[in-house]
């Protein structure tokens, strides 16, 4: 396939016959894995680009960092059998909010760290996901344009239902990358180093280490916590006689392993952090110690989980395994319609759920409407609910003093001084003086809004579908005979917003 | 059933036609047993040893829109809505996005039958009466979610692009619709998120609760629901053979020998942890 591809880059003056109109279908599967993992990267983008749609002055966050520390946020937290809550996800990013724009409220950090979160889920979409669209060539030369799908954040649900959030592969690769290895390698190595890098006293680099070997460990828990989920599900489903305790045994001696070999690293450190003089390697050798220390109780938590394993089978297999074989065979729902119906476009799977809807659902009896039932139900007093929460207090009003600069008089005259013809715009200092002559106090007013129109909001005019704008230009001339008021005298017109135009070229609205 | 020696019965009264009748609403109600009332147990048992009366019965049911899946103590007066009976549910008064959405059709759908599916797991469950299925909400999801992402492991191991074209939305492979729909959501009132597939197959198995096709046990994992010999009849008797057809005229033949598909996994599968270890979809 790739032997077509060199011809291909230089286009000869006749047109090819259509054998290899593209480079082969290989070459170009490269390319769509490399555009998809694109797109994951897209909605951190996404959020510093949007974050100027916020109402308010948002951008001295940086987005995509909150986004970021909050994928890593999930990932350390996510457990055995539990994702990472959705308000502790929140209250671990304030701190970094927080540090962005010190001078703020805590109510708006809170509000960004939400923004952030909410967006990593796409809380506004039915499928709480992603979607780019990327193109490739199919096998016969046809460009197609496809949909890639993915999360970065899914929310499961949790024991006691719960909605616990959980970062999905996708994100653990954008977040670190590589980390699509072998686990049981990867952290062999990931161990091996950190074991040289403090005996060479490294701690910084020890640190780094010892938080991906961290990252290691929970992405081992959950290839772990999946795989016992499955087998909980249906016992007939394992291999009871092999496969699990062999499984078993395996992860457990794996424990163990791992556990002496962090018991080793954390004397290691603890001494490295004793005996260590500057505050900063003290300081490091003190972290890792928790990091490690986290992965010690993320092995015993694992163990445990293992240990309960054997009597659950156990307890399956007694209320499952001894039944009577049946006389007649019955239909394999899964193997004969579950399983190939999955493999189906949708839109032809969706006629056997059909069928299957139609004939799996019983009888339901439809309502009779009696035009007496009807009345007596209408007239029938709502119940009162009983869990109406505590009483309101009634709240204690107080009328504030009205200080307005202006009055609702002046404002009026203002603009009705200002409600030019759109063909001819006037100098700022010709409507000073005419404003002068009603009130003294109205050029001030006149002013603001000129000055306010030198930047007119266009596209918020255009999206509530207003006819005209003020708007106000300066040509360098100045005020030179106003007795309170200097600074530019702005040419000041009305533009007449023409809808159709607009839509086509909506920058260049101010013109 | 044949009874020719009985003489020539008494031609069936106005009481009869009200009896049968009465027996056939006792059939349209689910949640009453036969063991528990006794007026529906004595019809039952004039059902089982009058024929005369089982026809006049049989008929009354026929002429609502009704088939008769069974008569008998275990099931009661077991009915089911024939096509385009006044007593059969329609998708859209279902679920109001499913009329619209193909995919929310799909899911809704798809969940009914993954319900069956878990309840049932091997064919030989399916044709014991005796047998008793147990589904948790939870548990149908992780069902459906797996053998989607079995499906897309595969598809990726051939190195398939399964990402459908923008312009035919409706070729998109069935998993995929699934795999992509959150699993559940966080809503402002703490509810379970509707269009979310636990939310979908929390619909599915509430409105089988609510027709006595399952029973609420508990509320663990979602809801966990047993299911009725009811329900039993009705995915043996009519919906697993309707779907079969539907699926076999799409031209899918899928062969089964009668053994089950969710059989152990082989050693070669479970050596080593690899990712989802221990599944129960193979083959």
């Amino acid at each position: 396939m790739t032997a077509a591809a060199p011809p291909e880059r230089t286009p000869p003056g006749p047109l090819q016959p259509l054998g290899r109109p593209a480079p082969g279908p290989a070459a170009d599967e490269g390319l769509a894995r490399r555009l998809r993992a694109l797109a994951c990267t897209a909605p951190l983008h996404d959020l510093d680009v949007r974050k100027a749609n916020l109402a308010g002055e948002y951008s001295t966050y940086s987005m995509a960092e909150v986004a970021l520390a909050a994928i890593d946020a999930i990932t350390l937290a996510m457990d055995f059998d539990t994702g990472a809550d959705h308000e502790r996800v929140v209250g671990r990013l304030l701190p970094r909010v927080a540090a962005q724009a010190p001078g703020r409220p805590t109510a708006e950090h809170e509000r960004v760290a939400r923004w952030v979160l909410d967006n990593l889920i796409n809380v506004g979409s039915v499928d709480r996901g992603f979607r780019a669209v990327y193109g490739t060539f199919g096998p016969e030369g046809a460009y197609v344009r496809r949909d890639y799908d993915f999360k970065l954040i899914e929310e499961v649900p949790g024991p006691g239902g719960g909605v616990w959030l959980r970062t999905t592969d996708e994100a653990v690769n954008v977040l670190v990358g590589a980390l699509d290895t072998d686990v049981t390698s990867a952290q062999i190595a990931a161990e091996v180093k950190l074991d040289v890098l403090i005996a060479r006293g490294r701690l910084a680099d020890a640190q780094l280490a010892a938080e991906q070997a961290r990252y290691r460990t929970v992405q081992y828990a959950e290839t772990l916590r999946r795989t016992l989920e499955s087998t909980r599900r249906d016992v007939r489903a394992v291999d009871w006689l092999h496969a699990v305790p062999d499984m078993i045994d395996e992860a457990l001696a794996h424990i163990a392993d791992r556990y002496r070999h962090e018991n080793a690293i954390l004397t290691n450190i603890r001494r490295a952090r004793d005996e260590a003089t500057a505050t900063g390697h003290k300081l490091r050798a003190a972290e890792l110690v928790d990091i490690v220390k986290d992965c010690i109780r993320r092995h015993t938590q694992l163990q445990s989980r293992l240990l309960e394993a054997g009597p659950l089978f156990r307890a399956e297999q007694d209320r499952q395994a001894f039944r009577p074989p049946a006389a007649r065979a019955g239909t394999d729902l899964y193997g004969q319609l579950l399983a190939p119906l999955l493999t189906q476009p949708v839109e032809r799977a969706v006629r056997v759920t059909d069928a299957w809807f139609a004939r799996a659902t019983g009888p339901r009896p439809p309502g009779a409407v009696r035009l007496t039932d009807l009345t007596e139900l209408l007239l029938t007093p709502p119940v009162p609910r009983e869990h109406l929460g505590a009483e309101l207090p009634e709240p204690d009003l107080v009328a504030t003093p009205d200080d307005s600069r202006f009055t609702e008089e002046q404002l009026t005259a203002a603009l009705d001084l200002l409600r030019l013809p759109e063909d001819a715009p006037r100098r700022l200092s010709g409507l000073l003086a005419d404003a002068r002559r009603r009130d003294p106090e109205l050029p001030h007013l006149v002013a603001l809004l000129a000055v306010h129109a030198a930047s007119p909001a266009v596209g918020t005019a255009y999206r509530q579908g207003e006819p005209r704008l003020l708007f106000a230009v300066d040509d360098g001339a100045q005020l030179t005979d106003d007795p309170d008021i200097g600074g530019a005298d702005l040419v000041v017109g009305t533009a007449l917003l023409d809808a159709a135009g607009m839509a086509a070229e909506r920058t260049e609205g101010t013109a | 059933m044949t009874d020719t020696q009985r003489p020539p019965a008494a031609p069936a009264t106005p009481a009869d036609a009200a009896d049968a009748a009465r027996l056939v609403s006792f059939g349209l109600q689910p949640k009453i047993s036969p063991a528990r009332d006794a007026e529906y147990g004595g019809l039952l048992r004039r059902y089982q040893e009058e024929p005369p009366f089982a026809r006049l019965a049989d008929a009354v049911a026929a002429g609502l829109g009704l088939v008769v899946l069974e008569v008998s103590p275990r099931a009661g007066m077991a009915v089911a809505a024939a096509e385009d009976s006044v007593f059969a549910v329609r998708m859209g008064e279902y679920a109001r996005r499913a009329a619209t959405e193909t995919a929310d059709r799909f899911l809704h759908g798809l969940a009914h039958l993954a319900v069956a599916a878990l309840a049932f797991p091997r064919p030989a469950d399916l044709a014991d009466d005796g047998y008793i299925g147990r589904v948790t909400v939870a548990g149908v999801e992780a069902f459906v979610r797996q053998a989607c992402h079995r499906l897309a492991e595969r598809a990726a191991a051939q190195g398939e692009n399964t990402d459908p074209a923008t312009d035919a939305p409706g070729l998109e492979a069935a998993w995929r619709v699934w795999s992509r729909r959150t699993a559940t959501g966080a809503t402002k009132d703490a509810r379970r998120l509707a269009g979310s597939t636990t939310g979908i197959i929390g619909k599915a198995v509430a409105f089988l609760a609510d027709a006595g096709f399952l029973q609420r046990t508990g509320d663990d994992a979602g809801g966990t629901y047993r299911t009725t010999a009811r329900y039993q009849l009705q995915v043996r008797e009519l919906a697993a053979s309707s779907a079969m057809a539907e699926l076999l005229a799409l031209g899918v033949v899928p062969v089964g020998d009668g053994s089950g598909s969710l059989v152990p996994p082989t050693d070669d599968d479970a050596l080593g942890l690899v990712p989802d270890a221990g599944l129960p979809f193979h083959g």
